[in-house]
């Protein structure tokens, strides 16, 4: 009794304290993201190769001059416009499934039917040859392609059907100048896969019920046989082939 | 404490809020350590551009980055350059960077490292293909140009 009891420190404030901490770290760490568009760059050309020339349909071709005007297929574009066009190239003449056959345009690249009996007799081909071949090396690659071929026929299980293929040389092209803004080059990129991925998330939709992003996360977390499949389906009939081509001294692409 | 308890009524004990700074600490050091904070500092000045086609990379640890852009300082003046780690280079330095930092990772991994590009969307697209051309022949081809996200453009008529 004869003692004063200790004063308790009142803590109150401490509360306040760490929550201004708090706020002041939540405020000024800016957490990176690495977000963005991914490309694959092509590798090196050795010099002593010739670049086969594609037919002149099978690309699409976009130009960006410096002043950052866009030339598609020889004609100027806005680029708000440049989606709607792109899509029609990577259409073309239909694609068997929901777009149907369109009359063929001379300016858009031909589709091939991939047909139900073409791909059965090449299973047929293929098991009679892995078989019959002995050496391993040669066994495996033959074992490779029975494998695409396999996958075909069962892309056509999934999409209820036969389809038309774009030709393997189609591709969508883009060239900028060396005064180009790297702003205006991303949007151009943007735009390009923009219509690639809503024609893929569009059949994707119609066939599987999901987006094609959808699918693809969902294959990222859980892996399964059926999700691949239908994920390389998709990407079967829509492949996305954004090329970038060479760049060449500026002034000789006008 | 008794001279409170002189009404009638009892009235509610005070919660204790004692324990609310060690709370709001372990709030705090949560944070700290799960951020990620900038490893190198930023030499140039970057403003992503946007974009709605987006992908993220999840092994970070696989990231290297270039960054492109104006100096922050302006004695240097405002042309775009490259920093690579944390110093200024010339884009022909690329290729040997590419090759030191891919031997930071386990070999096994090495293949699949990434080139995250982060460039100022004002740079001319001359430098960006220099170093793009650079990492061509450093077989460094998986690139992520880093942007900002927006919404997709709507497809009007």
């Amino acid at each position: 009794m004869a003692r004063r009891p200790l004063q308790e420190i009142n803590a109150g404030s401490m509360a306040d304290i760490a929550f201004l901490l708090l706020i002041f770290w939540l405020v000024t760490t800016t957490i990176d993201s690495d977000e963005g568009i991914k490309r694959q760059l092509p590798p090196p050309i050795p010099p002593d190769v010739n670049v086969p020339p594609v037919k002149e349909r099978n690309v699409f071709v976009v130009l960006v001059n410096a002043n950052d005007d866009l030339l598609v297929e020889g004609d100027e574009l806005k680029i708000g416009k440049l989606k709607e066009k792109a899509k029609e190239f990577l259409i073309a003449d239909g694609d068997g499934l929901l777009y149907g056959e369109k009359p063929e345009n001379p300016d858009l690249p031909a589709r091939v039917w991939e047909r139900r009996a073409d791909v059965d007799a090449n299973i047929a081909n293929y098991e009679a040859m892995v078989k019959q071949t002995a050496d391993p090396d040669k066994r495996s690659a033959l074992q490779k392609v029975l494998d695409d071929w396999r996958d075909k026929k069962e892309f056509m299980r999934l999409l209820g059907g036969e389809y038309k293929k774009l030709p393997g040389s189609a591709i969508i092209s883009m060239r900028n100048d060396k005064n180009t803004s790297y702003d205006t080059y991303i949007q151009v990129q943007n735009e390009l896969e923009a219509a690639v991925n809503e024609l893929r998330d569009e059949l994707a939709l119609a066939k599987f019920g999901e987006t094609y992003a959808a699918l693809e996360e969902m294959l990222e977390r859980a892996p399964s046989e059926e999700l691949r499949l239908k994920v390389f389906a998709v990407r079967e009939v829509y492949p996305q082939r954004i090329s970038e081509a060479e760049p060449i001294d500026a002034g000789s692409v006008y | 404490m008794g001279k409170f308890n002189k009404g009638k009524k009892r009235e509610m004990a005070a919660i204790s809020t004692a324990s609310l700074p060690d709370i709001v600490f372990m709030l705090l050091f949560f944070f700290m350590v799960a951020t990620v904070l900038r490893t190198e500092e930023e030499l140039v000045k970057v403003v992503r551009p946007q974009a709605s086609e987006l992908y993220k990379i999840e092994k970070k640890h696989l990231i290297r980055y270039v960054n492109i852009g104006p100096p922050q300082d302006a004695r240097r003046g405002t042309e775009p350059v490259v920093q690579l780690n944390d110093q200024f280079a010339s884009p022909e330095r690329v290729r040997e960077w590419v090759e030191n930092e891919r031997s930071t990772i386990i070999d096994a991994e090495q293949s699949k490292m990434w080139v995250s590009l982060k460039v100022d969307k004002e740079t001319k697209m001359g430098i960006v293909t220099d170093v793009k051309q650079e990492l061509r022949k450093a077989s460094a081809l998986k690139v992520l140009y880093s942007t900002g996200s927006r919404a997709r453009t709507g497809t009007e008529e």
